[in-house]
């Protein structure tokens, strides 16, 4: 009964999607009946409560493992943990879907209720949008891909989840992205609406800033969390590995961090007016593509998802309807957008427009990259593209945009003298040299990429830290420590990847119980191996003990799981975190004569990568609070930055 | 010129539209077919796999009647899904060479009673190395070959019932 409930509930909100559609259009072409647009937001949170409600019921379904419904049957398993019953509702393409529309209409909702800063007409212009996006997403829903569908014949007991996405991280990791993804949406919704009332300025930009700003922290935690996750849990002890899943969620990242400084210069200055726009529309265009090249299954990938063509097609015709309907109402209105106000070459602007210019090329060098195979097919050759086409290209992007985000926040806004920006920029450019010097004379074999890596994050760091140089920190607001923070947690990310990439050690040994061998630092021996037995897996775990030269021998128990519902093996990577870097074991076959394969690595800072990551959603997070401080302090929103 | 300019965006998002079409309508091929099929079998001589059945050289490929060559090997699961219906393509009157892949005699004996015997001739390739110079690198597989010893089909995986149609035509064609 729960499952038709939750249909019909999904039916009722696609309907009023249509009615918000309707109405914002009727509001926006008889401005003489404001009753018309004003109905708009009632319908708006309307239609969120009906979507949430739905939601509810499939969780409930997998909560109670409801195994007459074909996706409770298909992705769970009465054996589940109770973290993974629920987060199982999520972990497939149909509840994923439907998480989508909920965040989407949730997001309608708020702006709704919430949203005071642009003009009514634009307000109504961007629900309608909301309304129509909503829309298509319940089309697909409720049309390819129904998740309260049920099953003739109820099976005793359901399939299981992949034992690879059983894991707390991997939980929360799909919701995420997908909030970052939504967010998007929004701000696409909002270029669209600004389009329609030709009111894009500063107001819009500041409207749009808070969920871009969002938005963007959800994908970098999105982004840093599956990183850690493939890291540990498949056991390659790599932590990028440019599959086209990865780069899906990446290109989203890339396109909204250009938004996110872009929108600022909008929201501060009334510069780069249809730049801003387009940028929006790009964002949520590659949102898009990622979700479909993740659900499509055009390109294999180590993320084995449900692959349908059908639903590739059904995305596909979204992104035509959608993407290039705003790219055309882009194209017939933009030019009549009054241009914005100027800036000289040299200045924050200038410098902003650079990282956005920078981050453009990296988008497009992921983006060929990715889409390359398939055009290959075309010709009928087959390729696989991977790290020796990316590090350099997107690597060497990349150094040049971090040197461009020091420079930034050190200009002032309109114009600035070279002279002063030099002066300003002089400690952290000569720490940067000295670095690269003092790198190459210690450690001459380390590659190029890792090198100026490492060369370039210490200029970044100390340059991240310069605009807090002779200011009163207690009077700073938060929005700039929020900067200096990200831009800081990029400096740390960096450091860890290139000194990783630079200086790691790895193993591959064949050991007897009690035999010892080493990896950098480090004395490792195999204590033992011993079954053991889990909630809902078997395993064989190694008991490793390891230590770094005469200090105390610390245990690590890596195991080699087995899974019953699928039956899978995987392997659990044990890891311990030292102050400077990672042990990493794998344990692998038993060979016949009866030796133990166990795989060691030494990754030195590594664990820089994913604190660079949070320290950049923290820094987001910072700013998104203080920007939401002051504007509430001052409700027409200061000019100031 | 500024107003074609801002068309700029679509078109490029046209084109991109259309690779993923395109990708979506020729889905990735997962496996890859033999550089072989349509030259002549590599040549090889390989001792008997099981007493009871004699070995196999490249001439008796060769000897003007299509035959079956099966890559198989008893560790092998797929092969026994794959036996029935080697069993069936047998009664049709087809002649069944098999290559037995990193095999021991008393594990081919086995997998042969317990699972069926529709070779004529079993030779065992302890190394793999002649199923690589087939340009086959797993078992299952299977070759229709002509009579001159020329490979015109290549089967990668274990043959279903519903493969028979097409590996009978093979054979019927390479007459």
């Amino acid at each position: 009964m729960i499952a038709e409930i939750g249909l019909g509930l999904l039916w009722l909100a696609a309907g009023l999607a249509v009615v918000q559609a309707f109405l914002g259009m009727a509001g926006l072409r008889q401005p003489d009946r404001p009753d018309l647009g004003g109905a708009v937001r009632p319908v708006a949170v309307a239609q969120a409560v009906l979507v949430v409600a739905a939601f509810c019921c499939l969780i409930y379904l997998f909560i109670v493992s409801d195994m007459s419904v074909k996706l409770v049957a298909a992705n769970s398993h009465s054996d589940k943990p109770m973290l993974y019953k629920v987060s199982g509702a999520w972990g497939n393409h149909e509840g994923s879907m439907l998480l989508w529309v909920t965040v989407l209409a949730m997001a309608g909702a708020g702006i709704a209720v919430a949203e005071r800063r642009v003009r009514r007409d634009t307000l109504i212009a961007t629900l309608m949008a909301q309304g129509l996006l909503a829309l298509g997403f319940y089309a697909f829903l409720l049309l390819s891909s129904n998740p309260f569908e049920r099953l003739n014949r109820a099976p005793q007991d359901g399939q299981g989840l992949n034992p690879l996405l059983q894991d707390p991280g991997l939980a929360f990791h799909p919701p995420t992205l997908y909030f970052g993804y939504v967010g998007m949406s929004v701000a696409f919704s909002f270029a669209v609406g600004a389009l329609v009332t030709r009111d894009v300025g500063p107001a819009f930009a500041r409207a749009m800033r808070p969920w871009v700003l969002g938005a963007w922290i959800m994908l970098t935690l999105g982004i840093t969390a599956g990183s850690y996750w493939a890291y540990y849990e498949l056991g390659w002890g790599g932590w990028w590995f440019w599959d086209p899943v990865e780069n899906a969620s990446l290109m989203p990242w890339l396109a909204a961090t250009a938004l996110l400084h872009s929108v600022t210069v909008l929201a501060t200055r009334d510069s780069l007016r249809a730049w801003t726009v387009m940028l929006s529309v790009v964002a949520f265009s590659m949102s898009m593509v990622g979700t479909f090249l993740v659900r499509s299954g055009v390109l294999t990938s180590v993320h084995a998802f449900a692959v349908d063509p059908q639903r590739g097609s059904f995305l596909l015709a979204l992104m035509l309807l959608y993407i290039g309907g705003a790219l055309a109402l882009f194209g017939l209105r933009i030019g009549t957008v009054r241009e914005g106000a100027l800036f000289e070459p040299v200045s924050r602007e200038a410098a902003l427009v650079l990282n956005n210019l920078f981050l453009t090329v990296i988008l497009g060098v992921v983006l060929i990259g990715t889409l390359y195979p398939i055009v290959a097919q075309g010709f009928g050759q087959q390729v696989s593209i991977g790290p020796p086409y990316f590090n350099p290209a997107a690597g060497s992007v990349a150094l040049l945009l971090v040197i461009a985000m020091v420079a930034g926040p050190l200009m002032r806004w309109r114009s600035d003298g070279m002279k002063a920006v030099l002066r300003r920029m002089a400690a952290p450019v000569i720490l940067g040299v000295v670095a690269l010097v003092g790198i190459k004379v210690l450690a001459p074999d380390i590659g190029t990429l890792p090198w100026l890596g490492l060369a370039v994050a210490i200029l970044a760091a100390a340059g991240s830290i310069a605009p807090l140089w002779k200011r009163n920190l207690a009077r700073t607001p938060l929005f700039t420590w929020g900067m200096v923070i990200a831009h800081l947690g990029v400096a740390v990310a960096l450091a860890g990847m290139a000194v990783d990439s630079a200086f790691y050690k790895e193993r591959l040994v064949a050991v007897d119980e009690g035999d010892t061998t080493d990896v950098g630092p480090f004395s490792v021996r195999l204590v033992s191996v011993e079954p053991i037995i889990g909630p809902n897996w078997t395993a064989l775990e190694g008991r490793v003990e390891a230590r770094r030269g005469d200090g105390a021998p610390f245990l690590l128990t890596p195991q080699a799981r087995n899974y019953s519902a699928p039956p899978t093996d995987t392997s659990e990577a044990a890891i311990s975190t030292r102050l400077d870097g990672q042990l990493y074991v794998v344990l692998g076959k038993q060979g016949q004569d009866g030796r133990w394969q166990l795989r060691l690595w030494w990754k030195p800072l590594v664990t820089f990568i994913w604190l660079g990551g949070a320290m950049i959603a923290i820094g987001g997070a910072l700013s998104l609070v203080g920007r939401l401080w002051r504007e509430r302090r001052s409700p027409r929103g200061g000019a100031s930055a | 010129m500024r107003k074609v300019f801002l068309w700029l965006p679509l078109a490029v998002f046209g084109l991109l539209l259309g690779v993923m079409g395109h990708g979506i309508l020729n889905p990735e091929q997962t496996t890859i077919p033999s550089k072989l099929v349509g030259t002549k079998v590599p040549a090889f001589n390989l001792p008997a796999a099981v007493p009871s059945h004699p070995g196999l050289t490249n001439a008796d490929l060769a000897t003007g009647k299509p035959v079956l060559l099966n890559f198989f090997a008893s560790w092998c699961l797929p092969c026994i899904a794959e036996a029935p219906v080697l069993e069936e393509l047998k009664r049709e009157g087809v002649v069944i060479h098999a290559i037995a892949i990193r095999d021991k005699p008393e594990d081919v004996a086995r997998f042969l009673a317990e699972h069926g015997d529709p070779y004529a001739r079993i030779g065992s390739d302890v190394s793999s190395r002649v199923q690589i110079s087939f340009g086959s690198s797993g078992v299952p597989e299977s070759f229709v070959i002509d009579g001159k010893g020329v490979i015109r089909h290549q089967h990668i995986g274990d043959i279903q019932p519903q493969d028979m149609p097409k590996i009978l035509k093979a054979l019927k064609d390479a007459q």
